[in-house]
């Protein structure tokens, strides 16, 4: 191991042993005061984010190139780890108010992490296997967290199985192509797969590590997990795996594809194509059905995950590649935000045994609470794509690099469904202001602040994007 | 020497049956079985294109010690939420476990 190999997994290195070290000195804090537990892991996301940060600018590869360290690998770390914050700010009075304040929790969620930031860097399938198990484990447990809960049992045992089929689909396709190409290296794949060596059993091997990855975003027609396990499990724990396991996946997906398949470009486009399509489609119009909010924003999350494989569509096409996954890398950005914001309020009214959940339970927000109420509408107008939010600008962005890929159909499909998104968003605050009720909040500090902060940064950003923009563009320059 | 296709036919044959039994089966552990079939399908099929391959390249078999590594690790989550269902509600069977639908 040479200082190079060091220096290329750092932050996942300390945030690694920050977590080994958190599981004993979680033995010597009192049961009743898990909060420091929570401090402590909230500390060592900070430490490893500020080490990311320092690594800004840095591009080497490291373990005979088995990870790699560049722009992409950086801004996705950052933004896993801004994640994590905000997942234990979400969880840390919701846990304590719902009876699960066991330390376990926090260990579990920096595991999950660091197999999130370990999907960013891997360069090698093995490593891509081995990350993606290292961010499921954690969050099949974590979904099952609420063990005196009958639902969160059952959303983690579905999470579990439909988990470990997909992990079945990736480990094969991974098989058929180190197979067809010798190598398990993305580059060498590349490398291997120009000679023109068997490509079908290559395509074959790529197609089902799409479908794996599928499962892994949430894509149509390997959603059918997502509601059950989002209704079912701690609504904290829905917030950040919504998140976390979206981000990590879209990267590994864009990074195997960019680097190891684009020869295959003309045979998947296609695919994606549908994928995309069916996935914006079938989400946005399910989620009109739906009264439970959790589900409702199950599906929203569904959508969103075919929103972002828009930005993979033209993904063999060299031109167009850098701005359409820049701007895939904005949306995630967006939609990151947008989702923590809007499950803090979900939290904020949320009751022990799952009272609260009604989209009905809403009525009178804005009276009541006028901050709370006038965060949740930021939050649904940007998950429509309405402005003054992020996630206008993220949805301009992405339309207009489908469009310059000449994709124009699919941007179409894009802007229709967002139309048929609106109903069930603006449902909400229209339950909110114009219908009478008395709805009951908990207040946390933690979790107001949450709320606010990513509402204030929804809001603000949207006003100057370019910056963000040019963050996104210049990390997935050196991608190709 | 048996030829490599027979090899891929056999670790085929393994991955369908597992994948049948993942989508037919109604236990819990059975789900679970079929899934374990297929991962070790993998394996079958990485030992036999490190042997057929490359042989000085080890990354073939480095995989297939890390999937056995990895699926345990699997099972022993697995299991561990299969019991923790079964004390609950007495039952393994995943059409029972069922309460939340749209």
């Amino acid at each position: 191991m040479t200082q190079l190999d060091f220096q290329t997994l750092l932050p996942l290195t300390i945030l690694t042993v920050w977590a080994c070290v958190l599981l004993i000195v979680d033995l010597f804090i009192p049961k009743n005061r898990k909060g420091i537990t929570a401090v402590l892991a909230a500390l060592g996301l900070a430490v490893t984010l500020s080490f990311t940060i320092l690594q800004i600018g840095r591009e080497n590869s490291g373990y005979s190139g088995m990870v790699v360290l560049d722009g992409f690998s950086t801004f996705v770390n950052a933004l896993i780890l801004v994640s994590g914050l905000l997942g234990i700010a979400l969880a840390y009075g919701y846990v304590k108010r719902m009876g699960l304040e066991r330390g376990e929790y926090y260990t579990l969620l920096l595991f999950s992490v660091v197999g999130m930031m370990l999907m960013a860097q891997a360069a090698d399938l093995i490593v891509v296997f081995i990350a993606l198990e290292l961010l499921s484990i954690p969050l099949y447990v974590l979904a099952a967290f609420s063990r005196t809960s009958a639902e969160s049992e059952e959303a983690g045992i579905k999470y579990f199985l439909l988990g470990a089929f997909a992990t079945g689909f990736v480990v094969y396709g991974t098989a058929l192509v180190f197979g067809a190409t010798g190598t398990t290296s993305l580059v060498g794949i590349v490398g291997s797969a120009s000679n023109g060596t068997s490509s079908l059993l290559l395509t074959i091997g790529a197609a089902l590590i799409l479908v794996g990855f599928g499962f892994k975003v949430a894509a149509v027609p390997f959603h059918m997990w997502t509601p059950d396990v989002y209704q079912g499990a701690p609504t904290s724990v829905t917030a950040f795996m919504a998140a976390g396991a979206k981000i990590a996946g879209f990267a590994a997906l864009l990074r195997v594809f960019a680097t190891a398949f684009p020869t295959l470009a003309t045979d998947l486009t296609d695919i994606l194509w549908a994928l995309s399509a069916v996935t914006m489609i079938l989400g946005n119009v399910v989620a009109i059905s739906q009264t439970n909010i959790k589900r409702m924003l199950a599906y929203s999350s569904i959508a969103h995950a075919g929103y972002i494989l828009m930005a993979f569509v033209p993904y063999g096409n060299k031109d167009i590649m850098p701005i359409s996954i820049a701007a895939g890398l904005f949306y995630l950005v967006s939609y990151v935000f947008t989702n923590f914001g809007a499950w803090g309020v979900v939290i904020a009214l949320e009751k022990s045994e799952g009272k609260g959940l009604e989209i009905g339970d809403y009525a009178g927000l804005g009276r009541k609470y006028p901050a709370l109420a006038a965060a949740m509408t930021v939050f649904m107008l940007s998950l429509i794509g309405l402005p003054p939010t992020l996630g206008l600008v993220g949805k301009f962005y992405l339309f207009r690099a489908v469009i310059a890929g000449g994709y124009t159909g699919l941007a179409i499909i894009g802007v229709v469904t967002s139309l048929v998104s609106a109903y069930y968003y603006l449902r909400v605050v229209v339950t909110m202001y114009m219908k009478d009720g008395e709805p009951t909040t908990e207040r946390e500090p933690m979790l107001d602040f949450t709320t606010a902060f990513t509402a204030i940064v929804t809001v603000v950003v949207s006003l100057v994007p370019q910056w963000l923009f040019l963050l996104a563009s210049n990390a997935v320059l050196k991608l190709f | 020497m048996v030829p490599l296709s027979w090899y891929l036919i056999l670790s085929a044959g393994l991955f369908s049956i597992g994948l049948f039994g993942v989508l037919t089966r109604r236990n819990a552990v059975a789900i679970l079985l079929g899934v374990e079939l297929m991962l070790n399908s993998v394996n079958v099929n990485l030992a036999a294109f490190w042997r057929y391959g490359d042989v000085t390249q080890m990354a073939g078999q480095v995989f297939a010690i890390i999937v056995f590594a990895v699926a345990a690790a699997e099972v022993a989550v697995g299991l561990a939420l299969v019991i923790s269902v079964y004390r609950k509600r007495n039952t393994v069977i995943a059409d029972d476990i069922d309460l939340m639908k749209w």
